[in-house]
C-alpha cells in the first residue's frame, strides 16, 4: 500500500501517441479509476506504472521511490491483464498461489493454501481449483486472474478492466469486494472501466483521460458535476449529457457555443415546448426522449407521470453547462 | 442422421481418412516386419527363393550378433559340452564362442552420440530461438538466415574439409567429434523450428510472470518452456532421428572408439558372406531406441497446451 507519483509521463509507440504528459497523485489507500475511450492510454498507463513499458520521459514515484530503474518484480505491483493471461499449464489453483510462490515473496505453503482458498472463496471459484486454466468459462479465467491480484498486498494494484465479462450479480458482488479491500485493508488501487456504475460506486478519485492527456482528475461527483470540458461531461452519465446550440434556450454568458445539461437538471412545465416521441418506463423513474425543434433530448420523469408519445411538454434547463467553440468550460 | 459438428468429422471423412491410414501403414511397415522377422529366421531361410512366410524361429541372428565365435576341433568339442542355449546354438556349425562381438560397443556409441546431440542441440537452440523470438537482436533476419543457409547443401558436401579439419583437431573418431558434429548440423533445424513454437507463445504470460515477482529467466524457465514442451519434444525427435542415422559422416570419420551403429551393421561377416539373421537382428535392435524415445514423447506431440487462455 503506497501512493503513486506519476510526473509528466510521456510513451510513443513510433508515430502512435501512447500517454502524453500525465502527471497524476493517487494517494496511499485511494481508489482511482481511469475513464477514456478505445485507445485513450488507459493500458499503456498501467503498463508504464508496471515496469512491463518503458517511458519516453517523465518519472513513477511509489512509495517515496523512484522507480525508473527497478524491475516490475521489483517494484511490488499487481495487475490484472485487460486480455486476462492465465498460465494455461497449471491449474487454477497453481495460477492462483504462482506470485505466491515467487522468489521475492517465497510464501511458506500453509500460508499459501490459506490465501488461496481465501482468494478463491471471495471470487465464488473454490470449486474450480483444481481445474486447468484453460477448462474454464471466460468470466471464470477473468476471476481467476483477478485473484492472482487478490493473493498478494503490493504497493498498488493495477487492473485494466477485470469485471468486464462478468454477469451483472457477479459483477456487483466484486464490486463491493473490491471496494472493502481498499477500504478495510487500505489498498491502492488504479482502475480502468468503460463502466459508470463502477467509476461512480468504487473511485474516491476519477481520471480523465483523452488521446493520451489527463484531461480532468478529481472526485467522482465532482467530474459528473462540474466537468471542465465538454468531453468530460460525455464521458460520464447515462442517459448521456445533452448538448445543445447555445441559443436555443439563449440567456448564457458571452462566448457560450454549447450548452450541456444532464437529464436530470431538465425543469418540465415550463418554457419551450417539445414532442414526446418515446417513454420508457423503468419502474423507479420515466425515461422520456423528446424532440425540440429537431435536436434529441432525453430527460427523465416522476414514475407516477403519464406522458403520452406524440403529446407535448415544456422544458428548460436547470443550471445549465456553457462551453465555449473548442469545448471547455465557460464558469 | 447425425448433426453438423464443426469439432466431429462425419462419419465419411473419418472412413475414408482411416482407410488412408491403414494403407500408408501397410505399406511402410512391410519391410519393418520383414527385417524383423528375417533377425529370427536361420541363415539359409534368410535367403531362400521364394522367401519364407513360415520358418522355424531361431536365436541364432542374435547369439551371431552379440559374439565372436571360432572353429573348434571335434576333440575340443566332445571334451566340453555347452554350458548355456547359446552356446549350443553355435555348436550346430562346430563352433564355440570366443567372447562378445563389438555390437555393444557401437551400440552404446550411438546412444551416446545421439541422445548428446540431440540434448545439445535442443539446449542451444531453444536458448536462441527464445532470443530470437523475444529479443531486439541486430541483423535477426539475416542472423536467422545465415543460420539456415548451413541447411542449404547437403552436409555431405562438405565432409572432406571436416575430415582434414577434424585430423588436425584430434577429433576424428572420437564422440566429442561426431557429438559437435550433429550438432552443428541439427542446431538451424532447432532454432527455426522452436523458434515458430515459441513465436506462438503470447508475451502476456512472461509479462504476467515478470509482475507476480519473477525474473526475466525464471519467467522463461516457468512459463515458457513448460509451453514449449510440445516443440521441444518435436524438434527432439528430428534431431535424434537425424543423429541416429546418419551413415556417411560416421563412416568418414568413425572407425573405433567411436563408431556408431549404422557402419558397424553391414559389416557382420557370417559363414559364406554376410550374416543377413544377425544383420536384421542388429536393424531390429537399432530401431528401438528412436521408436521409444517416440512413444514416450507422443503425449507432448498430441497436446495442444497453448490454446485457449488469453483473450484475444
Ligand atoms: N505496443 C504498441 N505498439 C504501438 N502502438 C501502441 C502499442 N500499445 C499501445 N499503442 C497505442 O497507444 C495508444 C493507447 O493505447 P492503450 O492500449 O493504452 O489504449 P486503451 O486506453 O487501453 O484502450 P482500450 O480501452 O481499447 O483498451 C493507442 O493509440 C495504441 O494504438
Ligand atoms: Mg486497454
Amino acid at each position: 500500500m503506497a501512493e503513486v507519483v506519476l510526473k509528466n509521463l510521456s510513451k510513443s509507440f513510433g508515430e502512435n501517441v501512447g500517454v502524453d504528459d500525465i502527471s497524476m497523485t493517487i494517494p496511499d489507500g485511494a481508489f482511482v479509476v481511469l475513464l477514456g475511450p478505445t485507445g485513450a492510454g488507459k493500458t499503456t498507463t498501467l503498463r508504464l506504472i508496471s515496469g512491463l513499458e518503458k517511458g519516453d520521459s517523465g518519472e513513477i514515484w511509489i512509495g517515496g521511490r523512484n522507480v525508473a530503474s527497478e524491475t516490475p518484480a521489483q517494484r511490488d505491483v499487481a495487475m490484472v491483464f485487460q486480455q486476462y493471461s492465465l498460465y494455461p499449464h497449471l491449474s487454477v489453483r497453481d495460477n492462483l498461489a504462482f506470485p505466491l510462490k515467487s522468489p521475492i515473496l517465497r510464501t511458506p505453503p500453509a500460508e499459501i493454501e490459506r490465501k488461496v482458498a481465501e482468494v478463491a472463496d471471495v471470487l465464488q471459484i473454490t470449486h474450480k481449483l483444481d481445474n486447468k486454466a484453460t477448462a474454464l468459462s471466460g468470466g471464470e479465467m477473468q476471476r481467476v486472474s483477478i485473484g492472482r491480484a487478490l493473493v498478494r498486498e503490493p504497493s498498488i494494484y493495477l487492473m485494466d478492466e477485470p469485471l468486464s465479462s462478468l454477469d451483472a450479480k457477479l459483477r456487483t458482488d466484486l464490486r463491493v469486494e473490491l471496494k472493502r479491500i481498499q477500504a478495510n485493508l487500505g489498498a491502492t488501487l488504479l482502475y480502468v472501466t468503460h463502466d459508470q456504475i463502477e467509476a461512480m460506486t468504487m473511485a474516491t478519485h476519477v481520471g480523465v483521460l483523452n488521446e493520451g492527456k489527463l484531461v480532468q482528475f478529481g472526485s467522482p461527483r465532482e467530474i459528473y458535476e462540474n466537468p471542465n470540458s465538454l468531453y468530460v461531461a460525455g464521458r460520464l452519465g447515462l442517459p448521456r449529457i445533452n448538448i445543445l446550440p447555445a441559443d436555443v434556450f439563449g440567456n448564457v454568458p458571452s462566448g457560450t457555443h454549447q450548452i450541456a445539461m444532464r437529464p436530470e437538471h431538465i425543469a418540465q412545465g415550463d418554457g419551450l415546448e417539445a414532442d414526446i416521441q418515446r417513454v420508457e418506463h423503468l419502474g423507479d423513474h420515466n425515461r422520456l426522449h423528446l424532440n425540440l425543434r429537431g435536436h434529441a433530448i432525453t430527460t427523465i420523469a416522476d414514475p407516477a407521470t403519464d406522458y403520452r408519445p406524440g403529446t407535448q411538454i415544456k422544458i428548460s434547463p436547470r443550471s445549465p453547462l456553457c462551453f465555449d467553440v473548442d469545448g471547455n468550460r465557460i464558469r | 442422421m447425425s448433426s453438423f459438428s464443426v469439432t466431429e468429422p462425419s462419419n465419411r471423412a473419418k472412413w475414408f481418412a482411416g482407410t488412408l491410414v491403414i494403407v500408408y501403414a501397410l505399406v511402410t511397415m512391410v519391410p519393418l516386419a520383414w527385417i524383423m522377422l528375417t533377425g529370427f529366421k536361420s541363415p539359409s531361410d534368410a535367403i531362400s527363393y521364394p522367401p519364407k512366410v513360415l520358418f522355424e524361429p531361431t536365436l541364432e541372428g542374435y547369439v551371431n550378433l552379440f559374439t565372436t565365435r571360432t572353429r573348434q576341433t571335434p576333440e575340443f568339442l566332445d571334451a566340453n559340452p555347452p554350458q548355456t542355449w547359446y552356446e549350443e546354438i553355435v555348436r550346430e556349425y562346430d563352433m564355440v564362442i570366443a567372447g562378445p562381438s563389438k555390437f555393444g560397443e557401437r551400440f552404446l556409441n550411438s546412444v551416446i552420440i545421439g541422445f548428446g546431440s540431440t540434448f545439445l542441440s535442443i539446449f542451444l537452440g531453444t536458448l536462441s530461438a527464445y532470443a530470437f523470438s523475444r529479443f531486439k537482436i541486430p541483423f535477426a533476419d539475416d542472423l536467422l538466415f545465415f543460420i539456415l543457409s548451413t541447411r542449404m547443401m547437403p552436409p555431405i558436401a562438405v565432409a572432406i574439409p571436416i575430415f582434414l579439419m577434424y585430423r588436425q583437431l584430434g577429433l576424428s573418431d572420437t564422440h566429442l567429434g561426431m557429438i559437435l558434429l550433429y550438432t552443428g548440423v541439427n542446431i538451424s533445424l532447432a532454432v527455426w523450428l522452436l523458434k515458430g513454437f515459441i513465436d506462438e507463445i503470447p508475451l502476456e504470460y512472461e509479462e504476467a510472470a515478470l509482475i507476480d515477482g519473477y525474473t526475466r529467466f525464471q519467467a522463461f524457465y516457468k512459463v515458457v518452456l513448460p509451453q514449449a514442451a510440445t516443440g521441444i519434444a518435436s524438434t527432439a525427435i528430428f534431431c535424434l532421428i537425424f543423429a541416429w542415422n546418419e551413415y556417411a559422416f560416421a563412416v568418414l570419420l568413425t572407425s573405433g572408439t567411436a563408431q556408431t551403429a549404422p557402419p558397424f551393421i553391414p559389416t557382420i561377416i557370417g559363414v559364406g558372406g554376410l550374416d543377413w539373421p544377425a544383420v536384421a537382428a542388429g536393424a531390429t535392435i537399432f530401431l528401438l531406441p528412436v521408436m521409444i524415445f517416440t512413444i514416450l514423447l507422443r503425449k507432448h506431440l498430441l497436446r495442444g497446451i497453448t490454446f485457449g487462455a488469453v483473450r484475444k
